[in-house]
């Protein structure tokens, strides 16, 4: 079984899809010729043509509103927008149509589109590059959003985007595109959407992150371990919806709750997942929730984004007060 | 059928790319000096831009777009305007930029990786580098707006590229700037690419100049290699938009002759024989060959003039490598003029996890 990254898992499940499905269309600014800024879709045009990996237009608007008029032809579009930054633009398709075309028209339409973009920052990219945006499209009923944090996570999850019969929205971190290979066979077989996944046990307090806040928060615990601080780490995955039963379990277990994102504090999707906690398990929690987040801020140039995206340390220490609390 | 509208799409070029003037000149280019110093500037850009990209390549600069084969556009614009008019550039037009004062010191601390390079010691009113592609159109429209409403002679210049003319924002400013014949000069830079995309790909469109011509814009080409060319008729429109004549689209043929950025590889989609064609119509030579036929120019003020910019590129340097890294605060300062209290707490704590400068 070949050792790949996580860019080449996810360019192999496009190819895979893209083989066994004829109404799967790649979309996408410099996905063609090029391959990709991030090589994500490189050799594809070559192997299935122009029309069905097709370098666009540069308009994000266009690229997500073109998906959603061949969506409803019954395709399955898959389009890149090139970074999270110059999704806006494409917000005004993806909240008012694509989301609610399945609902405005009781059924009649759909749209089995999957966005894909870059998520997050730490590759000393340049201003509007290294955005968190996930509650953007987490807040608007009608999508689902995805993020993986390894190559095999990101192989059978893409695979599942594809064939859901809604949107959903691919969020593939930045920072974990090359870090680390892992063997991850080309066999077509989907992960379930909607779940999320434990990366490791432990008894005293549940960490919940996503994407590449995972690595960090997977070496604040390793850290943690040498004091006798045992954390059960839970990769959420799916963003929306959240798989609140999994966290209650966990936290039924530990008593203790930690949520790590690189995203800003105010209105991130911690929040959402420490009022679900409030709501539901209020009674089984040992210690206040407690939030490790980027800051309030404009997502810094990348001079201070190692300042921004919460440090090991940082992690380290929310975890240690919440089991010390 | 009768016809009820014909347009044209009028082409200008002074100087041919061996130098020799093709037809007569505007009266600017009578004295030496003004072409000399768009020519000086020209060279510092160029001198620049390869020094900028040898410091991304060794590690001391970020991600860099870079503006070699740009310089006569770029110059050409900047020297057209009036230091009370206010540029909205894409991310490479630091010919106008540095014809305006920004300095190239400002520029590397950007492309460091640092906000304080969009903070302009000398054009105070100019808009930073704007990376969302076509977003600064309908801002610049904005700006001509302010200028109608107050009748202050001034224009808005919006920098866009051929990629970006497929951006609904840039029809959306166009449509308002030609509405109320608003003063301001839009500038496509078809330099052929949009990263990977060339420009056949990118519109069906025959010309980019003519898609000023549905919002009731007169629209233009020119050489954009052609400095002498790209200044006349930057001048024209700028003397129009003044004049409460209204907006003008003026569509400079230039070639992207690098990279689109440090972080791309032209070579994966664009033919080596494409590109030498390109460098055989590069801006710098055509004018400095100009200059010499009328012994304005020589091999000894080119060799100065080449120490000089290598001196003035070699100070912005040591000015931005010896800026040290901001601290913390600086993430949460100029969030709004008064930071919340919440927001406070944050810059606190964000001081116990300040990072080692690794640059």
């Amino acid at each position: 079984m070949p050792k790949i990254t996580l860019v080449e898992a996810i360019n192999m499940a496009q190819g895979w899809e893209l083989a066994h499905d004829p109404d799967v269309v790649l979309l996408g600014e410099d996905i063609g010729v090029n391959g990709g800024v991030f090589r994500a879709t490189a050799g594809l045009q070559q192997r299935f043509g122009k029309l069905r990996v097709q370098d666009t237009p540069l308009a994000e608007g266009m690229i997500a509103g073109m998906a959603v008029g061949m969506a409803a032809q019954g395709m399955k579009p898959v389009a890149e927008i090139q970074f999270m930054g110059f999704l806006y633009p494409a917000i005004d398709q993806i909240a008012n149509h694509m989301a609610r075309l399945r609902n405005r028209t009781r059924g009649r339409l759909t749209c089995p589109v999957v966005i894909r973009m870059p998520h997050g920052g730490g590759i000393h990219a340049p201003e509007h590059h290294s955005e968190s945006l996930e509650v953007l499209l987490c807040h608007h009923a009608g999508l689902r959003v995805v993020c993986p944090s390894s190559p095999a996570r990101a192989y059978g999850l893409l695979l599942a985007a594809i064939r859901d019969p809604d949107p959903v929205i691919f969020l593939e971190p930045t920072r974990l595109y090359r870090i680390a290979k892992q063997e991850v066979e080309d066999d077509g077989r989907a992960l379930p959407l909607d779940a999320c996944h434990t990366l490791r046990e432990g008894d005293d307090v549940t960490v919940v992150s996503w994407g590449a806040m995972t690595h960090d928060t997977m070496r604040a615990a390793e850290l943690l371990a040498r004091e006798k601080i045992s954390c059960e780490v839970i990769d959420l995955t799916s963003l929306s919806p959240i798989d609140h039963d999994g966290i209650l379990a966990s936290l039924s277990q530990t008593g203790r709750l930690v949520i790590v994102h690189e995203a800003a504090r105010n209105c991130g999707l911690g929040a959402e997942i420490a009022a679900t906690v409030a709501e539901r398990a209020l009674y089984d929690l040992h210690a206040p929730i407690r939030r490790v987040t980027g800051y309030d801020t404009v997502m810094p140039y990348f001079r201070l984004e190692n300042d921004y995206i919460p440090s090991v340390a940082r992690i380290a220490d929310g975890i240690r007060e919440t089991v010390q609390a | 059928m009768k016809t009820v509208a014909e347009f044209t799409i009028p082409y200008l070029q002074r100087l041919d790319e061996h130098g020799t003037a093709t037809s007569a000149l505007p009266d600017f280019a009578a004295d030496p000096e003004q072409l000399q110093a768009m020519y000086r500037l020209m060279t510092l850009c160029r001198i620049f831009d390869t020094k900028a990209i040898n410091l991304q390549r060794t590690g001391q600069l970020g991600t860099y777009a870079p503006c070699t084969g740009h310089e006569a556009t770029h110059v050409g614009v900047g020297a057209a305007m009036r230091s009370e008019d206010v540029l909205f550039p894409v991310y490479r037009e630091y010919g106008t930029q540095i014809w305006r004062g920004v300095t190239l010191a400002e520029i590397f601390t950007y492309w460091a990786g640092d906000e304080r390079g969009s903070d302009f010691a000398g054009p105070r009113e100019d808009f930073p580098l704007c990376v969302p592609i076509g977003s600064q159109m309908p801002q610049a429209a904005g700006a001509a707006m302010a200028f109608h409403i107050r009748k202050q002679p001034r224009c808005a210049v919006g920098f866009i590229g051929d990629g970006g003319t497929s951006q609904g924002a840039f029809y959306e400013a166009m449509n308002l700037a030609g509405a109320h014949a608003l003063p301001i000069v839009f500038v496509i830079v078809n330099n052929g690419w949009a990263i990977s995309l060339p420009v056949d790909k990118q519109t069906g469109a025959a010309t980019l100049a003519q898609k000023g011509i549905a919002a009731g814009i007169p629209g233009l080409q020119v050489d954009g290699n052609d400095v002498i060319a790209v200044r006349e008729v930057m001048e024209s429109a700028l003397e129009r938009a003044r004049n409460g004549q209204g907006p003008t689209v003026i569509e400079a043929l230039t070639y992207r002759l690098s990279d689109h950025t440090t972080a791309d590889d032209a070579s994966r989609y664009r033919a080596a024989e494409d590109l030498a064609a390109a460098w055989k119509l590069e801006p710098l030579l055509r004018l400095r060959h100009y200059l010499a036929g009328l012994g304005h120019w020589d091999e000894a003020r080119e060799k100065a003039l080449r120490a000089d910019c290598a001196t003035q590129v070699d100070a912005a340097v040591k000015i931005y490598q010896g800026t040290p890294k901001p601290s913390t605060d600086a993430m949460f300062d100029h969030l709004f003029a008064t930071l919340p209290a919440d927001t406070q707490a944050q810059r606190e704590a964000a001081r116990r996890y300040a990072q080692p400068d690794t640059h």
